[in-house]
């Protein structure tokens, strides 16, 4: 049971968190033929586009209202209804996800009246475009809940309202933000197994997962369809992956009756199993040989890298409900969270992540955590290098963003597979940085001269 | 001086070739061009801002917003360092919700600089307003003011609110910081005559560094390069050189100019990109120290120098001509930034197929109309769509530009190598020039573009498309055993027994 610290610092030092407006264009991202428009000035867009491109090293379609002095002054409805014009004629777009900045929100505007009143005046124009909008100021949240109020947007804003006859092999799947390409397409296949049919909410499997098409695209392609997200109400059971798509599954659920069951991480073996059982359940069909055999794989890897985590101190920062995912897998090995930083202080999971405190900061906070703990290893994202440098201590790169190594969207990390993969990468990591033993740092007397050193108890060393 | 004032101010610059081309009405409506909503790119004011001014090292870059501005953006520069990391460190207010709502901007900026000036004792910390903080009003300058005698260090105001317009405009609004509130704040105790001030040299990848031992072994001595590998103290005493050179293009005009009234520094535009370029501003550099003061032996030693290196360039770059003589490059940046790079590529018979023209000037134009066999070659700025067509058609073996571009290029199955900020190798310099021509050969020379553009042996449906991957099993050796519906496939190539399968 974790207690929260909150920060105390005026000031953020090395920041955790990306922007909520980020996480909310990383849900669009997921759509087939999305555009994801941030409403500010250029600038907002240009970050965090530069971010996504450095992350996916793929071109990321990603637009801007472009609001200048003036338009911030007398309003920016004209701004918000030019680019969304613009998109259309040119992208063509399925789906055009609109997400608010902080420069806009501070402003204060009535946005989903004027998105309304847009869609109301131009809707011969958007004919063939949904046009979704989620309030996503930077002042507040992070990746987690831009994502999921985005995810949300889609649902309230195009799925069909209402009890529609559902089909007993359709599954509506909600994955959180911080599962990767590897994560999703894993997680299809192993629904497909069973007979049924995921629609995978957001999908950016289909979108970001690094693939050369035969032509110039200028939206997403690939990710869930949009017919598919209007038809979510045809599911037979929806299940969310992660404390923070609680909220968008909610929303499904209250909007068209679907039933829905949460898995706050898919890491560990009892939360996996759950999920098979879940399968099993509502296929009707055993659990195929291949799923059995992965299991059997993760039991015996479990059993050899155990070894490596016994005792280990582990630093993590990371959002709240992969901070939770990574503290229940690096504890169920026998590994201990001694230092614990995340992004927000407000979600529910919070509370359950494995260690003593979990401080909402930035990575100076887990820098100074992490030394005063003397850790074994640090877990967050790319920017962790600098800290993981000046203490010497190695780095798993996880979340967003990664942008000095490779391949992280196709990394597996749900599922026994993906579990089994984790823990090779991290046992990997502690014996590339094994320390050789050492005639001073074996000597049975090393501490108590530290000791003496540090507080002299006799006047002859005067 | 308002905000307001100083954007028309540095949008009225006498040093700007551009700028004194137009009337007097169109230089009143500035540089900015108005964004499209929708069909917008690139980077804003405090974006330029904090390019121009975080390669300063030691100093404490502090961004007064909620999490976007920074959160997004840090550690994201190529500028190396020779000394302090701390422009590495990311420092952020990160106003929530109730910092704004509840008006304590102001306070939490003057306690976040006194947690820097506790922990970290930089010799500056700058402070950059952004859309947020200058919407709702925070004075950053008369915190700044109170911050700096309070905790005894200078707390410099950066006011580029993004929103104030382009990149560009942030850079310029940067140098007037600089001028405003940090040269000539500080005397140095040991000028010499052979003081030079660089500025716009950002020493990405280190690469100022293949230049200065140039300068150094003439004798010159760097004053400031700003901001490349800058302290703190270099930029406060930069009013003491005898001649500054600005790279670049255009981005620090400003400062350069009004360093040249208020100091009486004469300063020359010039480019370390290139052969010709690169001696050409070493001869400069010489010229004006010279002219200074310096004693004219100078000039003699420096031309002896360029002899010597420009040989030893020239024949690295022979050495390439076999491998790429022929090869198209088109580049496809803002404007080409130095003709000294197309002049040494031409020299050793590669052919410059396009180029964009967005940021050049008339002359310039003219001069790409006799580099570029084809004028229609030149484009304003091309379309993601079209640039993509154009390279998918294979009309050019590489193509050279910023990192925008690069996934168009990439998907198109075409080399690119990257010519702009986030570039991984430096170009600077004689040696700079030949290694800028070494990774042009690594990337056309690849063997990863044939495996890439080899066509995949089945259709979108994924049925086999010819006979041909049987018959290649045959020759090489190996027996298939294929379904008998393959068979009678394979022995037809018809349309309909395709379509059958």
């Amino acid at each position: 049971m974790a207690r929260v610290q909150h920060q105390t610092k005026q000031v953020a030092i090395n920041p955790l968190k990306s922007s909520q407006p980020l996480g909310a264009a990383f849900a669009y991202l997921g759509v087939d033929g999305a555009m994801p428009l941030f409403h500010g000035s250029q600038g907002c867009t240009s970050f965090a586009l530069v971010l996504f491109v450095r992350h996916f090293k793929e071109t990321i379609p990603l637009q801007t209202t472009a609001m200048d002095e003036v338009a911030t002054i007398l309003g920016g409805a004209d701004h918000l209804e030019e680019a969304i014009l613009n998109l259309k004629n040119r992208t063509k777009p399925s789906l055009i996800g609109i997400c608010t900045t902080a420069l806009v929100e501070t402003r204060g505007e009535d946005f989903a009246g004027d998105v309304a009143r847009i869609k109301a005046r131009r809707a011969e124009e958007l004919a063939g475009t949904e046009v979704v909008l989620s309030n996503t100021p930077d002042f507040d949240g992070a990746i987690e809940e831009g994502w999921a109020k985005a995810v949300t947007s889609m649902i309230d804003g195009v799925t069909i309202p209402g009890e529609r006859a559902r089909d007993p092999k359709r599954v509506a799947i909600l994955p959180g933000w911080h599962l990767t390409v590897a994560d999703i397409e894993h997680i299809r296949e192993t629904v497909e197994s069973f007979g049924l049919t995921p629609v995978i909410l957001p999908d950016v499997s289909g979108a970001l997962d690094g693939t050369v098409p035969d032509r110039w695209i200028p939206t997403t392609y690939g990710g869930t369809k949009v017919g598919d997200i209007r038809d979510l109400g045809t599911c037979f059971q929806a299940i969310a992956i992660g404390e923070h798509m609680r909220g968008p599954a909610e929303a499904l659920q209250a909007r068209t009756g679907v039933p829905y069951a949460l898995f706050q991480q898919l890491s560990g073996m009892k939360a996996i199993d759950r999920f098979i059982t879940m399968l099993a359940m509502i296929s009707g069909n055993p659990v195929p040989a291949r799923v059995r055999r992965r299991r059997a794989q993760l039991q015996d890897a479990l059993l050899d890298g155990h070894f490596h985590f016994g005792g280990k101190r582990i630093a993590v920062a990371a959002e709240p409900d992969h901070l939770y995912q990574l503290s229940t897998f690096f504890t169920g090995l026998g590994a201990e969270i001694t230092a614990a930083v995340t992004t927000t202080g407000t979600s529910r999971i919070l509370s359950k992540v494995q260690s003593e405190v979990v401080q909402v900061g930035d990575l100076a906070d887990l820098e100074a955590m992490a030394q005063a703990a003397e850790v074994d290893l640090i877990v967050t994202h790319s920017h962790g290098r600098q800290a993981a440098e000046r203490l010497g201590v190695p780095l798993m790169r996880v979340g967003f963003p990664i942008f000095d190594r490779l391949g992280s969207q196709h990394r597996l990390t749900v599922l026994y597979e993906g579990a089994r993969d984790l823990i090779f990468e991290a046992a990997n990591i502690f014996q590339a940085n094994q320390h050789q033993p050492t005639p001073e740092g074996l000597n049975p007397f090393r501490n108590r001269e530290t000791d003496n050193d540090s507080c002299p108890t006799s006047f002859t060393r005067h | 001086m308002s905000l307001k004032a100083k954007i028309d101010d540095v949008f009225n610059e006498p040093g700007c070739d551009k700028n004194q081309g137009k009337d007097a009405k169109a230089r009143k409506k500035g540089c900015s061009k108005p964004l499209t909503p929708g069909a917008a790119a690139g980077g804003c004011a405090f974006d330029g801002a904090k390019i121009v001014l975080q390669p300063i090292t030691d100093v404490a870059h502090l961004i007064h917003a909620p999490l976007a501005c920074e959160g997004n953006s840090w550690d994201n520069r190529g500028a190396a360092s020779s000394g302090s990391s701390l422009w590495r460190t990311s420092f952020t207010t990160d106003l929530t919700e109730l910092d704004i709502v509840m008006g304590q901007g102001e306070r939490k900026l003057f306690r976040a600089i006194r947690e820097i000036s506790e922990n970290y004792a930089p010799p500056a910390i700058f402070v950059y307003s952004t859309c947020v903080t200058a919407l709702i009003g925070d004075d950053i300058e008369a915190v700044c003011r109170r911050a700096a005698e309070k905790f005894g260090l200078p707390v410099v105001p950066v006011n580029a609110p993004g929103f104030v317009g382009s990149k560009n405009l942030g850079n310029k609004l940067a140098g007037e910081a600089l001028l405003d509130h940090v040269i000539g704040t500080e005397e140095p105790d040991d000028v010499t005559p052979y003081d030079v001030n660089i500025l716009g040299e950002f020493n990405l990848s280190g690469e100022f560094w293949m230049v200065k031992p140039l300068l150094e072994k003439l004798g010159m001595r760097i004053r400031a390069c700003i901001p490349g590998d800058a302290r703190y103290h270099d930029v406060a005493t930069a009013h003491r050189a005898k001649a500054t050179m600005m790279v670049c293009s255009t981005a620090l005009i400003n400062l350069a100019r009004k360093m040249e009234e208020r100091f009486g520094i004469p300063y020359f535009e010039g480019s370390f990109y290139g052969i010709s370029d690169t001696s050409e501003a070493l001869r400069e550099l010489a010229r004006l120290l010279v002219q200074q003061g310096a004693p004219p032996e100078l000039l003699e030693r420096t031309e002896s120098l360029i002899e010597e290196e420009e040989a030893t360039a020239w024949a690295a770059l022979e050495g390439f001509r076999p491998r790429l003589e022929g090869k198209r490059v088109l580049l496809n940046t803002g404007g080409v930034k130095s003709w000294s790079v197309v002049h040494a590529l031409q020299e050793i018979g590669i052919e410059i197929v396009g180029t964009s023209v967005k940021k050049s000037t008339p002359e310039d134009k003219e001069r790409i109309k006799q580099i570029l066999k084809d004028e229609n070659h030149m484009f304003d700025s091309m379309a993601p769509r079209d640039l993509y067509a154009m390279l998918a058609e294979h009309k050019a073996d590489i193509m050279l530009s910023g990192g925008r571009t690069q996934f168009i290029a990439l998907k198109a199955k075409m080399p690119w190598l990257d010519i702009n900020q986030e570039r991984h190798h430096p170009y600077a310099g004689y040696n700079g020039m030949v290694e800028l021509v070494r990774q042009i050969d690594i990337a056309i020379h690849n063997p990863v573009w044939e495996t890439v553009r080899q066509a995949c042996p089945w259709d979108k449906d994924g049925r086999l498309l010819e006979a041909e991957p049987v018959r290649s099993f045959a020759t090489h050796g190996a027996t298939v055993a294929a379904p008998v519906h393959a068979f009678r496939k394979f022995a037809s190539t018809t349309a309909d027994d395709m379509g059958e399968c």
